[in-house]
């Protein structure tokens, strides 16, 4: 790791005002990439600005169907918070299989979705969700949020303070992890809403990251069933190809994911 | 450079390293505490398993300065009194290793394992939650053993205690 200077913010407010002061900052949150990737010298920020001790930023408020995640929460409280899963158990199960027992105490939904990962999970349940990232400064809905490899529309300085969103009447997410890393090589989150409009998102497949898939969206609010997705074609021209899996196999893991997470919501 | 501060199986240490030491050579190097292993660097393997503020984690994709103020237990802090921890007690009875290598951490992570578990544990939960320790001699199932006849006793006298 090259070196690095590391900051402590106390409040957001303290935080964002650190980062002014500094050459090339970056905001750590649990650590569990960035931390990583310094090591590999494929980042090396001047500087570290840590949110984890940031109150504000920390648990989780169920108000009826209203559910709001601070961005300091890490993987093992949302996996366990009893609160949401009354309403939205799904994105718990997601929470709960997310790198291994030892990462979750310490990783967080801020930083998860403001990395980016084109095989993280929580990008996912975000669009399906129709989620809202709150940041210092603004709100955004989840669909302007992720735009693309690693990439969101963040500012250098800008930080997610939580995200909220209504839990659908049915939701699920399942996914198909690499047997060795154990990111997703394909992951889909299904949401429907009690108007019967259903929501569809993938992640691990999409060459520009989490997207929105309308086929079976299409489907599976005419027909909420397994059975519906299998008249969808999913297109594999914009889908991921490396040693893991190619493009077609990926195309036919977002049929098979969705139709498992459609049985189990 | 950072000055650190925080409290180690129980007693409260200081010492001075670079910002981005990571939390495992400040504990091997700057405490002389060398049960705590590097065994991949890469955040996969588990032979670093430590807790801060009583939850399992990776000391080595943890920077000290992000630990410091905390209050960090590592596979010394186990024992009392020269008696083992009834997970390490567990782990002898049981052939839980073989090179030991992987044998902190995996000690670490059975720890936090039936914390949060306690007697219900049963052998499929035992073998996900060991998704981020991995081991290269044993196979895993005295490993697994060892945690679920720890997690008997223990859990039990929790019960008990209820």
């Amino acid at each position: 790791m090259y070196e690095t200077n590391y900051h402590r913010a106390a409040s957001i407010e303290e935080a964002a005002k650190l980062m002014g002061t500094v050459a090339e900052g970056k905001y750590l949150s649990g650590g569990m990439t960035l931390i990583p990737t310094m090591k590999q010298r494929l980042a090396a920020p001047s500087d570290l600005v840590d949110l984890r001790h940031i109150a504000e930023m920390k648990g989780v408020t169920v108000d009826g169907r209203a559910v709001r995640i601070g961005a300091a929460t890490t993987h093992e409280e949302v996996a366990t918070s009893a609160a949401i899963a009354a309403v939205c158990p799904a994105i718990c199960g997601l929470a709960s299989h997310i790198g291994d027992p030892h990462v979750r105490h310490m990783g967080t939904i801020g930083g998860s979705i403001a990395n980016n990962d084109p095989a993280a999970d929580y990008p996912a349940a975000m669009l399906a969700l129709d989620a809202v990232i709150m940041t210092d400064r603004r709100e955004l809905r989840a669909e302007n949020f992720f735009t693309g490899l690693f990439e969101t529309a963040l500012e250098e300085d800008e930080i997610v303070t939580a995200v909220r969103f209504e839990a659908p009447v049915k939701a699920a997410y399942q996914k198909f992890a690499n047997p060795a890393s154990r990111y997703a090589m394909t992951g889909v989150f299904v949401a429907r809403r009690d108007d019967g409009v259903v929501r569809v998102a993938v992640t691990g497949a999409g060459s520009s990251g989490v997207f929105r898939h309308q086929g079976l969206e299409t489907a599976l609010s005419a027909n909420w069933s397994p059975a519906a997705v299998a008249n969808v074609t999913v297109d594999d021209s914009d889908l991921l190809s490396d040693i893991h899996a190619s493009a077609a196999y990926r195309a036919n893991l977002v049929k098979v994911m969705a139709k498992r997470a459609v049985a189990a919501a | 450079m950072a000055k650190i501060t925080m409290t180690v199986n129980g007693r409260q240490v200081s010492g001075t390293c670079d910002d981005r030491t990571l939390l495992v050579h400040f504990i091997r190097e700057n405490l002389g505490l060398t049960g705590t292993h590097v065994g991949c660097d890469t955040t996969q393997c588990g032979a670093c398993v430590v807790h801060i503020d009583g939850q399992s984690v990776k000391s080595c994709s943890i920077l000290a300065a992000q630990a410091a103020g905390s209050s960090v237990t590592t596979i010394e802090g186990l024992a009392s009194n020269g008696e083992l921890h009834p997970v390490q007690a567990a782990f002898k009875t049981h052939h839980g290793l073989q090179c030991g290598f992987c044998t902190p951490g995996m000690v670490m992570a059975a720890v936090d394992m039936i914390r949060r578990h306690g007697s219900s544990l049963d052998e499929a939960t035992v073998r996900t939650e060991l998704e981020g320790n991995i081991c290269r001699c044993t196979g895993y199932h005295n490993i697994v053993q060892a945690i679920l006849a720890a997690a008997a006793e223990t859990g039990g006298v929790r019960q008990a205690a209820e």
